[in-house]
């Protein structure tokens, strides 16, 4: 148990980590930033359980350009998380684990992810 | 060699007892957040962006009020696992592990709780 010349996985600051495994790391994060969000969730609906009143000053509060920018963080957060989500149900398929498809998935996420927001943002 | 007994084989609930609920459950809340997401995002752009009146009217039409309940239980549900795997992963003094893991299911039952219970006085006040 003492012996440390024990070989080591590669360390996370000499190994590049590939493409698929910083949006691994991204989901995990946008994963926890998500349900921190949920708390402006709760917020927001139980604003508008308050009445008038209590809506226009959370519409207020959103309004202000911080929490603008959160709350596209948050949008953006979401499809990413949905579309890699979208990943892990295929590969628990067994499928889509060889090099090519790892990267050409990645892409296709990650534009996924972009076009959503920006359909979101523009349509709804 | 194998040393389980063949009821543990049969039963197929592992070391943690639990089996495969946990990552079971996780994909289930995942696939029913895919379509659900669409009305998180209407509610959202109707409460930061529309009057009152519309935003209350939308949430009290029955098919919309369902969605929003079912996105309500199956995220909360889904964001507790998620976090729960993620303390399991870097955090191991086994104490910590398992207070942080009770606070947070506790802390989002609770969050849960609140967010239904708005959306029923905005639904009953409709």
């Amino acid at each position: 148990m003492n012996n440390i010349n024990r070989p080591l996985s590669p360390h996370l600051q000499v190994y590049k980590l590939p493409l698929t495994g910083i949006i691994s790391i991204t989901h995990r994060m946008t994963g926890v930033m998500l349900a921190v969000g949920l708390i402006f969730f709760v917020y927001i609906v139980s604003a508008v359980a308050g009445g008038t009143s209590t809506y226009s000053e959370m519409q207020d509060l959103m309004g202000m350009w911080l929490f603008r920018m959160m709350y596209w963080g948050f949008i953006y957060a979401l499809f990413f998380h949905l579309c890699h989500g979208v990943r892990h149900l295929l590969w628990d398929t067994g499928k889509s684990f060889d090099h090519d498809s790892m990267d050409r998935y990645a892409i296709i996420e990650l534009s996924a992810s972009v076009a959503l927001t920006l359909f979101a943002f523009i349509f709804i | 060699m194998d040393y389980r007994s063949p009821l543990a084989k049969v039963r197929g609930l592992g070391s943690a007892n639990a089996g495969t609920s946990h990552w079971w459950m996780q994909r289930v809340t995942a696939v029913a957040l895919i379509p659900l997401t669409y009305w998180l995002i209407v509610f959202l752009d109707l409460s930061l962006n529309a009057s009152y009146q519309q935003t209350a009217a939308w949430l009290t039409s029955p098919f919309n009020a369902v969605c929003v309940v079912s996105w309500v239980i199956a995220v909360f549900y889904h964001a507790a696992m998620g976090v729960q795997v993620v303390i399991e992963d870097y955090v191991s003094p086994e104490g910590w592990k398992i207070t942080s893991i009770w606070s947070v299911y506790l802390i989002f039952i609770f969050l849960a709780l609140a967010a239904l219970i708005a959306i029923l006085r905005i639904i009953l006040a409709g």
